[in-house]
């Protein structure tokens, strides 16, 4: 269901909502050997979370995302790698709070514009992340990316083994609590309030609405929700590459929310989870035309489905019910 | 006593172009006053600067006699001015209710709530709803914006600026576009306004201008022609001349 939200909404949980965690366990207990696909899907569609709830949500535009993602992955890298710090929950909250301080930074500025100025200048952020990251080879290794990350037990309690397991129950931890307090948010007065900034900003004014603060207050946030994906990749991968950077990141990133249904909660789990699947499998079968698939299923979804696949689902449902 | 909305010596120039040219202008608590003027006479533009959506390139604007014109548009909403809009400036995608109680929550002060969810809000609820009735469009409350007949939008243009409890109130054609069976529903809505909340209503429809009005300012070219009651406006030759002469003609 595409949710309705603001003061008409029904804001309790309904039992569709629990399927993704049931998913996850499932996966957990029955796919033993998928779970490192399993933890790059759970990071990935924690940010795609923190996107759709700019994009979708507040109606932010913006190419750029992955400079926060890419900030998070690289301050937990440079923390352990660096400076010795393994601890998973310090880690994370200061790369939470890097995000968090970049986007405030950048928002300040990119939020004072509309449209396609909006999309370039964040554009621009990510691709400057992107260079300073490059050049500064002595802190985050240049091309030739960070290793030597480790990473403690999380609280001394919980070593993260070989096979995979901890990592994965730690990203889906923290998924759940990333969307936890997404969904609260957009179920809140201020969730409505963004719905409202998106549909008509100019009304949002005359109301009387602090606008500016509205977008840049959500901004950070997201941001920082995109830092601790970020931390995420490195804590499960133990290493940090360019690629985690610039354009590529964020407009894969914005592939995939499409792919699910922007502005759904939803489209931000079944988007990575078909995205990285599909990767998954098209590269091992056709190693050198695999983007040529994804492609292919992005051109399907915008030209016959302009909600996604959620978007597609609830197509599916609305028929079925009126038959019935 | 202060006015409830009152401009002195109002500018406003794009490059070479004067679209407000040094206006003088009071509107009294309580007031029914119009203001008309031929297309292209600044009449939006006026309305835009004293919202505060333009900044004037000189002069002041005073708010129930509180000089106004460094605040933002917020500010002065929190002051008491509301306005509606031309063109419907909507919520399109949202309920009917929710593009009421969006303002209304912002005058309550709830509207930056995070945590709790909005459907908690009883009392921004219940006005919203309240204001729906008065207006006659309660049942729509839960029908999105984009499904409801153009009157029917109109309506909760209205409701919109209704919900932030305006001292002053700006209505900017507030029945264009409405084919005329459905208009009069909009006249009894203005016609059933508090009578304590100033208005300003701009209009192109005379019929509802001097149904309405008890006083007309005619705006030309950015200058304030002349004002009057509606009798003395009628029987200007100026304004013959200018614009009504082009209709009677």
């Amino acid at each position: 269901m595409n949710h309705p939200v603001g003061y008409n909404a029904d804001h309790r949980l309904r039992w569709t909502e629990w399927l993704p965690w049931v998913v996850a366990l499932a996966v957990f207990f029955l796919l033993p050997d998928y779970l490192s696909l399993g933890a790059r899907v759970l990071t990935y569609i924690l940010f795609a979370l923190s996107l759709d709830l700019i994009l979708g949500y507040a109606g932010i535009i913006t190419l750029g995302h992955a400079a926060f993602f890419g900030l998070g992955a690289y301050v937990t890298g440079i923390l352990s790698a660096k400076l010795g710090v393994n601890d998973p929950l310090l880690q994370m909250l200061c790369s939470a709070c890097a995000a968090g301080l970049l986007g405030l930074a950048t928002g300040a500025l990119v939020l004072r514009t509309h449209g396609l100025t909006q999309l370039m200048l964040t554009l621009a952020v990510a691709a400057v992340c992107l260079e300073v990251a490059n050049k500064a080879t002595p802190v985050t290794g240049g091309a030739d990316g960070l290793s030597g990350v480790t990473v403690a037990p999380i609280l001394g309690l919980f070593r993260f083994d070989m096979y995979g397991r901890t990592a994965y129950l730690w990203c889906l931890v923290l998924v759940f609590g990333g969307w936890w307090l997404i969904r609260r948010l957009i179920y809140s007065p201020f969730g409505a309030a963004l719905t409202g900034i998106r549909e008509n900003s100019v009304r949002m004014h005359a109301v009387g609405a602090p606008v500016y603060k509205r977008l840049l207050t959500v901004y950070t946030l997201s941001a920082a929700i995109a830092g601790i994906a970020g931390a995420l990749l490195t804590q499960t991968n133990q290493f940090v590459g360019l690629n985690v950077l610039g354009f590529e990141p964020s407009g894969e990133l914005l592939v995939m929310l499409i792919l699910g249904g922007v502005g759904r909660l939803y489209g931000a789990f079944v988007g990575p989870l078909v995205f990285l699947i599909a990767q998954d499998f098209l590269a091992r079968q056709f190693p050198e035309y695999w983007y040529f698939g994804i492609g292919l299923m992005l051109v399907v979804v915008v030209l016959f489905a302009r909600g996604g696949i959620l978007g597609i689902s609830d197509a599916v449902i609305a028929r079925m019910r009126r038959k019935a | 006593m202060s006015a409830a909305l009152e401009t002195r010596g109002l500018c406003k120039s794009f490059g070479a172009l004067t679209v407000a040219d040094r206006i003088d202008f009071r509107l009294e608590s309580g007031a029914r006053h119009a203001l008309i003027g031929p297309n292209g006479a600044g009449k939006t533009t006026f309305v835009n600067l004293l919202t505060g959506l333009l900044r004037p390139s000189s002069g002041t604007v005073l708010l129930g006699g509180e000089d106004v014109t460094a605040l933002a548009q917020s500010g002065r909403v929190k002051r008491g001015l509301g306005r509606t809009f031309q063109i419907n400036t909507l919520f399109r995608d949202m309920s009917v209710l929710d593009n009421v109680a969006l303002g209304v929550a912002e005058r309550h002060g709830v509207a930056g709530g995070f945590w709790r969810p909005a459907s908690g809000q009883r009392a921004v609820r219940e006005e919203s709803l309240e204001l729906l009735a008065r207006l006659g469009i309660a049942d729509e409350a839960g029908r999105r914006v984009l499904d409801l007949p153009y009157g029917k939008q109109r309506l909760v243009e209205i409701a919109i600026a209704l919900g932030l409890k305006p001292r002053v109130l700006l209505l900017d054609e507030p029945a264009a576009g409405v084919p005329s069976l459905e208009s009069e529903r909009i006249l009894q809505a203005l016609d059933s306004l508090p009578e304590d909340i100033a208005i300003l209503i701009i209009e192109h429809d005379m019929d509802l201008v001097f149904r309405f009005a008890r006083r007309i300012t005619v705006l030309v070219q950015g200058e304030v022609l002349c004002e009057g009651t509606p009798q003395e406006i009628a029987d200007d030759v100026r304004v013959h001349q200018v614009y009504l002469g082009e209709r009677h003609a």
